[in-house]
Formats: C-alpha cells, structure tokens, sequence
C-alpha cells in the first residue's frame, strides 16, 4: 500500500511499462492513447482513446493499465476509453517513432501532409532508409499498418498509418 | 425534444455499419488479390468498431447494451438501408457497392462532425480520418478498373446499374427529419444525397463509366422502417450463431 498519493508524473511514468500488444516496443505513453490522468484521492481515473474505432487491444490495453497501477499499490484505479479526444498519429512521441523504426515499421509521416493520395505514396524504408518505395496496400496486418515495398532494397515492409 | 428522432439516427447509421461491416467480413478468404482480401477484412473490422461507438452512445440513451441490439434483433427491427444487406456477388458488385456506400458514409460522418449531439460528433471526429482509407481505396481500384480493359468496364458498368437504385435508397428519409435538422444534430438526408452525387460524378467521370440518370432511377427504400430483402435474415442467423449458442462466450 502506498502512503503518499503519486503525481500525474509518476503515474505516467508506471504507464511506459504497459506496451502496446501488437507492437511490444511502444509503450502506450508513447503511442499517446492515454488522453488524461486524474487523481482524486486514493482514486486514479485513466482515460484511453483508440487508435482505431475497431482495434481490438483496447479492452486489453484497458485492462493492463489497471493491473499495472493496482501492483504499483493504488487502491482504486478507473480506466475508460473515450473519443473525447481523437487520437491521432501526431501523438506518437518521438521516442516513439524511433522504437517503430527500430522494430522495423516506418513511423508516420505527420498527417498534415495527408489529404488524399499523395502521402500514402511515399514513406521512407525503416530498413534502408530509401525513398524509391511504393505502396501495395493501405490495409494491412492490423488496422494501423499499410503495407509498402522497397524498390531500393528489395524488402516489403509496413508503415504506421498517418491518421 | 424527445430523443426519438436521435435514437433513429444512430440505429439506421449503426445498423449500416453493421451489416455492411458484415458483408466485407464475407470476402475474408475468397479476396481476387490477397491485398483485396485484407483490404475488405480490415475495413470490415473498422465499421463494426463504428457500429460499437454508435451502438455506445444508444446504449447511454437507455437502449440495451451493443451485443444484445446487434445479435438478438430479428431483421424487421433493423434499420439499415437495403443497399448494405444485399449479398456480395462478385468482386465488381462488391467494388461498386463499397465505392457508392463509402463515399456516402464518409461524407455522413464529416457532417456529423459538427453535430450538435456531442458524443456524435466525438465519434465522427475519430471516424472520418479511418474512412480516407476506405474512400482512397474505393477510389483507386474504381478509377484504375473502370478504365482498363473491355470486361472490367463492362463489369463495372452492369453493377453500377445494379446498384443504383439500392444506392439511393440510403438517403431515405426519416419520419424526423424536419426536426433532427432544427436541432442541428444533422443536416439531413436531402443535403447528404446532393453531396454524394457530386462526389459520385467526380470519380466516375475519370472513368469510361456512365452514370444513370439521376432523374429516371427509382430509389429502392424501405430498410430504414425495417422492410428488408429476403437477404437480411440469413445473415443474421450467421452472425449471431455463436451468441444465440453461448451469450457469455469470449473470444
């Protein structure tokens, strides 16, 4: 049991440990679907928002951040999953995109840039970091993954959507 | 004002999203290309996450909870416009079908956006970015198709006419029109179908494709007030299966 009431800061800091299943690099701080902490009392309030309306790791994802603040010692923990705020790719931290690079995905280029076609059609390699790429398919493995192919190094890959 | 004409929104654009989430469920496996197989399967697996969020928000209005109104309505008590149900036949009618749905439903959800119902609009502010996927792959293949070679026209072209009495049947209007449009919850059907059509025609006009006249197409209607198609029935046998054998099944 803890004694002191933890800050916001730290509470975000127990939430780097939970990861986004699909993607066991990226916790979900840096995916940036935790859209608000509160703490009242002895009471932590979480609140998610979806990547996407359908992903089916966000009741999983829900039930982790739980999990994980009750071992951490906090007596009464709330977690929802609103769309109060849309999540968007933006949110993703820059810590982030380099843990997608790494894990081989190309991060998202910034939405801004996406309006209708042009954006989807380029994304860098995360392997080689060539730009002579083309898109196969804007639906892929998941619901945030579209898949593209490498003419520079002859590899497929996927991009986290722009969203 | 009553929340009748609200609940009567949500279920029609709950309901489409279901079915029609259904039926591109139904191409998992059987795609013509294995991108086309996944395509159809993740946008299946996107609109029935919008029918989860749109079924939410009725369930907070005082409706049953989302499994019990998705798996255990008989079909006269859905409100999904008969386009959705219609079975998928072949890729090019299925093609047809999600390029005229989307389109439709995408502009739908970026009304929606400043709706005056809150969680509405919350739902559509996430949603519209998810359709871009679903309209730009529509768009792609009906372009690249609707002018390639002698079959694909000509496929596309019988579906077209096919279609587009179904289509128009999705702007039925609600016996609440008048007021869910004074309460600015939604802009109306009237509104929504000239935007479609204007979109309509900007694509297929860079195609060797002909649009009906718009004029001499009778709209199908009648799945808004729960008259449906012999199609709709079966469907929901199948998708209720292991709901009806087992309602506290997880998977």
């Amino acid at each position: 049991m803890i004694t002191t009431t933890p800050s916001v800061k730290q509470i975000y800091e127990w939430l780097e440990d939970v990861k986004d299943p699909e993607i066991p690099v990226l916790s979900l701080v840096d995916l940036g679907v935790i859209s608000n902490v509160e703490i009242d009392g002895d009471k932590v309030s979480i609140e998610l928002t979806p990547t996407f309306a359908g992903c089916p790791a966000m009741e999983y994802m829900k039930n982790e951040v739980i999990e994980k603040l009750k071992s951490k010692g906090i007596p009464k923990v709330e977690a929802t999953i609103s769309f109060r705020v849309p999540w968007s790719s933006e949110f993703i931290s820059e810590k982030g995109k380099k843990a997608l690079k790494q894990y081989g995905f190309a991060p998202p280029p910034s939405n801004k840039l996406f309006t209708e076609l042009e954006i989807l059609e380029n994304a860098i390699c995360p392997r080689c970091d060539g730009t002579n790429t083309e898109m196969k398919s804007p639906f892929g493995p998941t619901l945030c993954r579209s898949l593209y192919y490498c003419h520079d190094c002859k590899e497929a890959f996927e991009q986290f959507k722009p969203l | 004002m009553n929340n009748l004409p609200l609940k009567e929104l949500l279920y029609k654009m709950a309901d489409d999203q279901l079915i029609i989430g259904h039926r591109n469920s139904e191409w998992t496996g059987f795609g013509p290309l294995l991108e086309e197989d996944i395509a159809f399967s993740s946008m299946a697996q996107d609109k029935i996450g919008h029918s989860l969020a749109l079924y939410t928000i009725l369930h907070e209005l005082g409706e049953s909870d989302p499994d019990t109104v998705a798996f255990t309505r008989n079909a006269n008590q859905f409100h999904n416009s008969i386009f959705t149900e219609l079975p998928n036949q072949e890729y090019d009618f299925s093609l047809v079908r999600h390029f005229l749905y989307d389109t439709a439903e995408a502009l739908r959800f970026e009304l929606l956006t400043n709706s005056t119902c809150e969680p509405l609009a919350q739902v559509a502010r996430k949603v519209r970015g998810e359709l871009r996927y679903h309209t730009l792959h529509a768009k792609t293949w009906v372009k690249q198709l609707g002018s390639a070679t002698e079959e694909s026209v000509s496929r596309l072209q019988k579906s077209l006419e096919q279609a587009m009495p179904y289509a128009l049947g999705m702007f039925e209007e609600s016996p609440y029109e008048k007021e869910i449009i004074a309460a600015g919850i939604f802009e109306g059907e009237k509104k929504l179908k000239e935007l479609w059509m204007a979109k309509v025609e900007e694509t297929i006009t860079q195609t060797s494709l002909r649009l009906p006249d718009w004029k001499i197409v009778q709209p199908i209607i009648g799945g808004r007030i729960g008259k449906h198609t012999e199609h709709l029935q079966p469907l929901l046998d199948e998708m209720s299966e292991v709901f009806r054998i087992d309602p506290g099944a997880e998977w």
